[in-house]
């Protein structure tokens, strides 16, 4: 009985949680998503999310985060590798995760300086006498940037797993005949993929819904799901519409989870018959 | 004989750091189908040399050559040389089946063949059934057989085993022993095991490398390291024997604890201080009168196929016997040995001097 009350007393916490900060949101959200600018019951704000506008608007936010993703997994994976082979391993680390803890504006206000028009890069540019290059309000800028913000929660998972191979089964995987290209693709990167799948998950969720990078650095040329959430929100006073919006937001959400989450436990094992 | 050897160190070190020195200039000739064995404790570098063979490392100094080749800069995949080892590394993200393949795979065989390949060498390895297993769902001895049919399957000229029959029962690991060396008579190829466990490397081998802290200590045949051991180390490491310091008072005349015994060596200075060993099984009881030592019974265990008593003499040196007789524990009884019994070593002989010294004595005895 005593035990039984104690694991009760433990779950209060949690439950309080899930309630106020999950449930009661999305349930709200939900609520919300059913109404129109004038407070009447409607399912128009689902069909307008299915016009050409938010569709466009949907598709460019997950190009935008694609696109983030992928970068951000192309310099993350072989510098977690790298990571992995150097000496003081955990100090490498600490000095690429330290500036995530750095407060987010204020990273992308320094950005402004160094990527505005009178900043150091085009500063640089001069001297080599290309001239001032329009670089803030750019795709570029806007996907810089954002790979900066998001690429230490790229190289963490893929660290953790990279760091917990067995390196006998890279000696193992060359003893038996594989090049070094082989090895990678047979033995360590099946082995390093759930840590890639986090990487993803932690990388491109949240790109979906920035919106105040593409304030700042992009200028408003790039519109995404979060964008457009918090135009419906603040500008349009357009709750129902916004709402409607986080719920497709969520829903995607979920279906990345999902598809990233899963642990396929020897799904890469061809064997000859399954 | 002149054939060049299939693989060849010559004066091969290794050291990780500056201050440590793994392997001291290591000189080796391996012939090819033979069964070698690298004996030695712990830590001794059995596993780097085992490392150096099959590329996945370079010494820090001399050669390695395979087939007369050399080979310092040839990758592990390039070597025709695959490894079971220590830890077995197994592919946990491939199943059974795909783990023996892997190798198949990569030399891109036809996938009959493949099939035929990999489950003749589960069955070798009494794993017929076990195919579509996960590697997670085997039990230690058997991770460590399909890492055995992993290596075999692909054919190699040499298979490197690393310690690979110790996380078996004792029945299934004498099997194993058998079938591996059938296996390695049958394939004809070369097998270089490493053990740490004196009985099975006596069992197996067609040659032993006795190791101590990088550095060889004695190489021969089984019965030449049993019979004829260099020195303290590889009489202590090889089996259970009787080792005490003793003086060469002239030749065939040794010292041993305050009486002189008749032994077969000759040659060695007068009055040198020497070490001897007496197996426990060259060891006879008798009865006081009879016997050449008195010893006093400390302790007796029955062993199965014979007793093993712990004796003491007068001076209080240690004497392990082993009889089918049985003695009273506190008993005074004597002990009988042959002259041949007796092997003189001498404190600091290198294999070179010890080798020759045996020679010699082989003559003589052709002689006489
Ligand atoms: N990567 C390494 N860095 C530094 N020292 C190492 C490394 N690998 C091995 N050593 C050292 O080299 C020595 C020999 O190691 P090795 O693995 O060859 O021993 P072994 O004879 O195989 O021992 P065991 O029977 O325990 O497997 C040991 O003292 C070990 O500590
Ligand atoms: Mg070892």
């Amino acid at each position: 009985m005593q035990t039984k009350n104690t694991k009760t007393l433990y779950l209060i916490p949690y439950f309080t949680w899930i309630v106020l900060f999950v449930i009661a949101p999305i349930g709200l959200i939900t609520y919300y998503s059913f109404f129109d600018l004038s407070g009447n019951f409607t399912f128009d704000n689902y069909r307008n999310f299915f016009s050409s506008v938010y569709l466009t608007l949907t598709l460019s936010s997950f190009w935008y985060a694609f696109l983030i993703t992928l970068f951000s997994l192309i310099i993350a994976y072989p510098t977690a590798y790298w990571l992995t082979k150097t000496k003081h391993k955990q100090l490498w680390l600490l000095l690429i995760i330290i500036p995530s803890w750095i407060n987010l504006l204020l990273k992308t206000y320094a950005f402004i300086g160094i990527f505005g028009l009178y900043g150091p890069i085009n500063a640089f540019l001069n001297v080599f006498g290309i001239g001032e290059q329009q670089i803030l309000f750019t795709d570029f800028s806007f996907i810089f940037v954002s790979v900066y913000i998001f690429i230490p929660f790229m190289i963490l998972p893929i660290f953790n797993a990279l760091d917990k191979l067995n390196p006998s089964l890279i000696d193992a995987s060359r003893d038996l005949g594989a090049s070094s290209w082989t090895t990678f693709s047979k033995v360590i990167f099946p082995l390093t993929v759930n840590g890639v799948k986090a990487g993803i998950q932690a990388v491109f969720i949240p790109s979906l819904s920035l919106f105040m990078i593409t304030r700042l650095i992009a200028g408003n040329k790039v519109i995404t799901l979060g964008t457009a959430i918090e135009q419906q929100f603040l500008v349009t006073q357009n709750w129902g519409m916004g709402s409607t919006i986080a719920v497709f937001l969520i829903i995607f959400m979920v279906i990345i989870m999902i598809i990233t989450g899963q642990r396929e436990k020897g799904a890469t094992s061809n064997g000859k018959n399954k | 004989m002149s054939e060049t050897p299939i693989i060849r160190f010559e004066n091969v070190t290794k050291s990780y750091d500056a201050e440590t020195t793994v392997l001291d200039s290591i000189n080796l000739e391996l012939e090819r189908g033979k069964f070698y064995t690298l004996l030695g404790p712990s830590g001794c570098g059995k596993t780097t040399i085992l490392r150096l063979i099959a590329g996945f490392m370079q010494p820090s100094n001399g050669n390695i050559y395979f087939n007369g080749k050399l080979i310092n800069n040839v990758p592990a995949n390039e070597r025709q040389v695959n490894t079971v080892f220590q830890d077995y590394a197994l592919f946990p993200h491939l199943n059974v089946y795909e783990n023996v393949a892997f190798g198949l795979r990569i030399k891109k065989l036809g996938k009959k063949e493949i099939e035929q390949k990999v489950l003749e060498a589960l069955k070798f390895v009494n794993l017929s059934g076990y195919e579509h297993r996960e590697i997670e769902e085997m039990s230690g001895g058997q991770r460590q057989r399909v890492a055995i049919a992993r290596a075999i399957v692909n054919d190699p000229e040499i298979i490197l085993l690393d310690e690979p029959l110790s996380a078996l029962d004792l029945k299934l690991r004498s099997e194993m022993q058998y079938e591996l060396r059938e296996l390695q008579q049958r394939l004809g190829k070369t097998f270089i095991f490493v053990t740490h466990d004196q009985e099975e490397a006596l069992a197996m081998s067609d040659e032993i490398f006795v190791l101590n802290e990088g550095h060889i200590e004695q190489s021969g045949t089984p019965m030449d390291i049993y019979d004829e051991p260099i020195n303290r180390f590889v009489a202590d490491f090889i089996g259970e024997s009787n080792i005490v310091s003793g003086t060469m008072v002239a030749d065939f005349r040794v010292l041993i604890g305050g009486k002189e015994f008749e032994c077969v060596d000759k040659g060695l200075n007068p009055n040198e201080k020497i070490d001897i060993v007496i197996r426990p099984e060259d060891l006879e009881i008798t009865s006081v009168e009879k016997g050449k030592m008195k010893v006093k019974v400390d302790t007796q265990l029955f062993r199965g196929v014979h007793y093993e008593l712990s004796t003491y003499d007068d001076e209080g040196n240690e004497w392990l016997v082993h009889s089918t007789k049985k003695a009273e524990v506190g008993e005074f009884i004597g002990l009988d040995f042959d002259p041949e019994s007796i092997h003189v070593m001498r404190l600091n002989e290198t294999e070179e001097e010890f080798d020759k010294r045996l020679e010699s004595y082989g003559e003589d005895a052709y002689a006489n």
